[in-house]
Parts: C-alpha cells; structure tokens; sequence
C-alpha cells in the first residue's frame, strides 16, 4: 500500500484511498490521532492554546475540535483532533467519524497532510495496535509516545530509534502534561514542508486490515523486537481502588462526594446565581434610565437584555458543575462512579456512566446534558439526553417555593420530623426522579432499544487534574453554551416580546400573548389555571424561573389584586388545586430553551428536542389535571 | 451461542484440558484468554481493548454491588459485566477456589 511514489519529480504521492487531491509536501491540515486516555486532549490543548474551535461534525453527534497550532509557532497550520479511538473498525460513531476525516471524505473537513499518532507509552503494547490501521493510511506520520516521563520513572523502557526503524516513521517521546519533547512535532512539521517528502521507504509488513488478532500479533511483535519494557503498574491507583471500590467504603464514599458537589453547588453557586441576577438587573435598569421610556427602551432592556440575562444566570452554576465533573472526569474518579452505579442504572436499562450526568442535573439540565458525551452506546446517550431535563433543576425552585409559601400550611408532620413544607417539596423531587426513570425504562425497552452493545468500562489510573485543563475544559463548555442556548433563546426573548407588546401601549392582557392566553384558558381551566398563569406558562417557554416575574407584573397591574403581595394574590384567585397542579406542571413541561437548544446541539437534529418538547407536555398536561382533580376532590 | 454452563460441561466431558467462563472466574485468578463467543462487532472491540487470544488477564475486583467486574489485561483495568464476560472463554492459570 504504501510503496508507490513519482521518482521524476523526487515527491512521494501515497496512495490511500478516496483522498482529496493534495498538494505534494505541503502540510496544511495536521489530524491529532489516537485512542481514549492517551492524553490527546491535553496533547491538543497544549498545541493549539486558546485558539480552538468546537463544532458538531454534520449529520453525526461527535463532536469536532479543531484550532491553529499557535502553541508550537505555527499558526499557519490547523490541528484537527480526531475522536479518541481503539480502532479504525467501524463499531462506534467515534471510527467512523475519525476514518472519514483520514480518508478526507468528511465534508466540510479538509484532509489531512499528516498525521499525529499519539500512544500512551505506559501500555504501548496495547496502544501500537491502533499504529497498522492508521500507518496504513500512507499519511506522513509522527508518533508520539506520551506520558514518557511517567513511563521512565516507573522503569518503563521504550527505544524510539528502534520503534522508528520497525515503524518506518518517526518515533519521538513527550510529556503532554509538562509539555516536554514538543519540538519533535516542530521538526517533524518543517521538515514535512520544507523539503520534498522522501518517501517512507519501507518494507513494513503491516498487517491484514480490520483484524484485530493479526494487529496484536504485529503490536506484540513490535514491541518485543524493539524491547519495550513496560513500566510497573501504578501502585497507588491499586490501592486507591482498594478504598474507593471497597463494598461498604466505595458506596459511602461516592454518596459523599456527590453530597458534597451539591452542596457545593447550591451554597456557591445559588448566591453568585443570585449575584450575578441582580448586577444584571441593575445594569439593565441604570441603563434603561439612561434610554427614557420608550418601546426602543422596552425592547432593549425587557427583551433583549433580559433574554441575554436569562442566559447569563444560569452560567456561575453551569461552570461550577463543570468544574466538578471536569475534576471527576480528569482524576480517574468518574469511571470508578460509572462502575458503582452501574448496578442500579442497569434496571432501567442505563448504564453506570449515565449516573453522573443524571445526577448534574438536579441543578441543571445543560451541563448534564453535555457531560453525556462519556456515554459511548449513542442509544444509551440519547436516553440519558431525554430524560435529564425531568430532574427538579434549580430554575424550577422560584416557583416551587412560591406556590408552596403560599399555599401550604408551615406545619410539622410525621411527629415533628419533617415540615409539611418539605414534604411536599421532597415529592416533587422524588416526582422529577420517577418521570426521569419511568421514562429511561420506556426508552430503552421501546424506540431505544439497544440490540446487544455490551458495557465496557476502561478504569485509567489516578491522575491528578491540572488547573490548565480544567480551566480550558470551562472556557470551552461555558462558550458551547453562551453560544448555542445565548442565540436561540435571545430570539425566543424578542419575539415574546413582541408578542407581548403589540398592539402598542397595551397593557398585557390586552396584548397578542394576552389574548392567547385568555384564548387557552378553556384549555387550561381543567387543569385549576386562570388565564393569568396561561400567560406565565407561555412567558415561561425560555426559562422556568421567568413565570414568577410574570405573575407578578400580572397580579400587580390588576387593581383586584394590586394592594396583595403576590402569595397572597395567589390564595385569592387559585385553589389548593390548581396551585399543586400547576408545581406538577412544572416538574414535568420542558419551559427551558436552552436545553432544548443543547439537546438540539448534542443529538444534532430538532427531531428529538421536538419529540422531547411534545411528550413532557403532554405528560405535564395529564398530570396536573390528575393532581387538580384528585385535591379538589379529596379536600 | 452457547450458554456457558453447556461448553464448560462439554469440554470437562470430553476430558479436554479445562475452560471457564471469565465470569466464572473468582477474584486473584489468572488466566490466559481462548476465545470469545461474541458478534463479530463486539468481539473484535473487546479484542482492540485487549481481549484477544493468548492475553493473559487477571480478575481484579468485583464492583461494590458484586458486578461488574475489574480485568486487568495489557496493564489496563477494564470493567465487564457478567453479561459479558461469560461469552469470553479462558484456561485459568492457577485454580481458584471451586
């Protein structure tokens, strides 16, 4: 495959297939190969710096990072990272993915010049068998074996002259956490651009493609003629495990870190929440001041800059949560996670790796939703996807802890342990929970069946997360949602407003939203709801919070109500019914733009958030009306 | 596909030399793969992750709940279920306790 060269012009053209024409021996596109935990990800951070970018791959859920290699001074090239992989066999989205974009029939997707092959030098045995499928692939090629500094000082041994020799590319050792050894890359880039590429004269024997027994046969062979000596296993992973997977410690131990996440979450992350709210409603008004009153003023600061505030709330919670898991992620910690609570997410037909997503989003959808990227089974993924938002996240705490203020009496129950109040609260979120696993099971044994994908988990060793990574895993995530959710919900925002203020100078009830409010109150009159929280539940389609805003300008402009606070208002005009009815409505309807615009992104199609969006309100629908008319019944 | 009890009982018949289930396996047993009894799909995966004939592989621990279970194969530690493992045949190298 790789022995056909022009010798009138000294230029090697490699045959590999499908490829778009290149130029000879100028190097453009540089593909960043290599399998799971390898450190391509920090190899690729390091490379690039700041100056990356995400995106979806068309028509597939993978994600693509791509960015200019400032981080060695060649911004005139672009890194693309390539999903991490095990093979080029074609058993998961991630190979597919990853051979189209070596093949250059990725649309969209220049083809690579050259490629990097990073291995984990602590298990390269193993590693070199995804070395033949892409060596194949005749793409001028560096390997680079990472973690050599763990490697040495854990008596591993790897002789990168002789593994060049047997791999007829170059072989050079590095360290992507220290940045060590990154000028091999620099050399192997210019003198790839530079001079007229030699060809890799090699008689390498490569083995069969797409048969993993023979790639063994040549891994093993490889390293055995080249003397790789492997390094000893990590002692303290061992005994790590032996604490943190012990059958009564492990489970303790993992119940407390996820206590402490939330607490975490909830004591730092709801004040600057709150924080964050209030300087962004200041701002809004000082500014709005400034304007005077007009509709140029109303749809700035009402529309536009309250859209754009909805958006930035939420984000010191997002970013707190992704710090965690990135920590969990990074340490080691989550795959021992996924393998503790495999045996309970296994009942509703999840797997182990489905539980830290879940569990995000108790605070928040978003996050949870784009943390489901560790799910390999795409099914698996995408059930875990529909079902996050059905967790009690905290933007539906305002009008929770509104309607239970107001209607639920502040008395103990079950002899003092336990507060009416909390009581009620607790059953929402046991509520949120049993929707979210009722409809996992129901996924699974229906449209998401998966026919027999088994779970493997691959447990790497303890490593300690660096405060680069983690921050660059922020920037990323926070920018992912700034972006996706900012610019959907941002144009929700202004036509709600629009909505809410045409005809000119009227007041709201008398508005378009208004009218279609009185309009759904039939539909909604079953349910225990007045026309008036018709009006918050459409205004509360970009985020759950924005109805108690609502209620309040609506219950403040009626002269019946006006002199009330808003709890009291409420107990004027609701029963006991509709007040219920209307939390269970909020604990199952997906009022959220930015998930939806997030599950959008991560499945990459409105299918499912349009599926998602129907069947939670629907549910939302029947179970309030149950919730109505069984109280109003019953008291 | 064969249920494991069937092919362990076969080849003790037969008076071949004796293969297990991985799953069957109990914790500090080392043993040497033979095959899997897997798709293809599957199979092949679980061979680029290491499970390929001839690997030797040692049973780690079981998970806090008793399954999955902890391999370790190549120096790399990876979790299968028993749902899994089953269909991965080895010679164990050293009796575990029956």
């Amino acid at each position: 495959m790789s022995d056909c060269c022009s010798t009138d012009t000294g230029v090697a053209l490699l045959e590999s297939p499908v490829v778009a024409p290149r130029t000879p021996g100028k190097i453009r596109t540089v593909a960043l190969v290599g399998p799971p935990n390898s450190g391509k990800s920090t190899l690729f951070n390091r490379l690039t710096g700041l100056r990356q970018k995400v995106a979806n791959y068309p028509g597939v859920t993978v994600e693509q990072h791509f960015g200019k290699l400032s981080g060695i001074g060649r911004s005139d090239l672009v890194l693309i990272d390539l999903p991490g992989i095990y093979s080029l066999d074609s058993y998961s989205e991630d190979s597919r993915v990853a051979v189209d974009v070596l093949h250059g029939a990725m649309p969209g997707t220049p083809a690579p010049d050259a490629v990097l092959l990073v291995l984990d030098s602590l298990h390269l045995r193993r590693q070199l068998m995804l070395a033949a499928p892409v060596l194949s692939l005749g793409l001028p090629t560096l390997v680079l074996l990472n973690m050599s500094d763990l490697m040495e000082t854990r008596g591993g041994e790897a002789d990168t002259l002789a593994l060049a020799k047997e791999l007829g590319v170059p072989v050079a050792k590095i360290s992507a956490t220290r940045g060590t050894g990154l000028d091999a890359i620099t050399h192997f880039l210019d003198s790839k651009s530079h001079t007229p590429q030699e060809h890799p004269t090699t008689r390498l024997e490569l083995p069969v493609v797409g048969n993993p027994r023979s790639y063994r046969q040549w891994a093993t062979g490889i390293s055995t003629r080249t003397k790789y000596k492997a390094p000893l296993s990590s002692e303290w992973t061992r005994k790590l495990d032996k604490i943190l997977l012990h059958r009564i410690w492990g489970p303790l131990l993992f119940l407390v870190v996820v206590i402490a996440v939330f607490q975490v979450v909830f004591t730092i992350g709801q004040p600057l929440s709150d924080g964050m709210q209030n300087i962004l409603n200041t701002a809004g008004d000082k500014v709005g001041a400034l304007l005077g009153h007009s509709w140029v003023e109303s749809l700035l600061i009402d529309g536009i800059w309250k859209g754009v505030a909805a958006v930035l709330v939420f984000l010191p919670q997002i970013l707190l949560l992704f710090l965690f898991i990135g920590i969990l992620e990074d340490s080691g910690y989550l795959a021992r996670a996924a393998l503790i609570a495999d045996r309970v997410m296994r009942s509703i037909g999840l797997n182990g790796k489905a539980f830290i997503p879940l569990l995000s989003a108790y605070a928040c959808a978003v996050p949870a939703i784009m943390a489901t990227r560790t799910i390999e089974n795409k099914r698996d993924r995408f059930a875990t996807i529909l079902v996050a938002p059905f967790m009690t996240c905290s933007a539906r705490l305002p009008i929770y802890i509104l309607m239970i203020a107001a209607f639920i009496p502040n008395r103990d129950i079950l002899g003092g342990f336990l507060g009416m109040r909390a009581a009620v609260m607790l059953s929402l979120y046991v509520l949120g929970f049993l929707a979210a696993f009722g409809t996992a099971w129901l996924l699974k044994s229906s449209i998401l069946k998966t026919a027999s994908a088994p779970f493997i988990l691959e447990l790497p060793q303890y490593r300690l997360p660096t405060v680069r990574s983690l921050s660059l895993r922020l920037i990323d995530r926070g920018g992912v949602f700034l972006k996706q959710a900012g610019t959907i919900i941002l144009s929700v925002m202004i036509v709600l407003w629009m909505l809410s203020h045409v005809p000119f100078h009227a007041d709201l009830p008398q508005s378009v939203i208004g009218r279609v409010g009185l309009w759904i109150e039939p539909v909604i009159r079953p349910l225990g709801f007045n026309w008036k929280i018709g009006i918050g539940l459409l205004s509360s389609i970009v985020a759950r919070e924005v109805i108690v805003g609502t209620l309040g300008t609506l219950y403040g402009a009626d002269p019946a109500t006006q002199s009330l606070s808003l709890q009291a208002a409420l107990r004027h005009d609701l029963t006991l019914g509709g007040a219920m009815a209307l939390v269970v409505f909020f604990a199952f309807a997906m009022q959220c733009t930015s998930t939806l615009a997030i599950v959008k992104r991560e499945t990459n199609s409105w299918r499912w958030p349009a599926l998602q969006f129907a069947y939670m309100s629907v549910l939302a629908y029947v179970a309030a009306f149950a919730t109505n008319q069984i109280i109003t019944h019953l008291f | 596909m064969m249920n494991q009890r069937q092919w362990i009982s076969h080849q003790n018949s037969r008076g071949i030399h004796t293969l297990s289930a991985l799953s069957e396996l109990s914790v500090g047993t080392t043993a040497v793969v033979e095959s899997l009894d897997l798709p293809d799909e599957i199979g092949h995966h679980l061979m680029h992750m290491g499970f390929a004939p001839e690997a030797r592989v040692v049973v780690i621990r079981r998970a806090p709940a008793g399954d999955p279970t902890v391999y370790s194969i190549d120096g790399f530690e990876i979790a299968l279920r028993r749902e899994t493992a089953c269909h991965i045949r080895v010679r164990p190298q050293q009796e575990g306790p029956r």
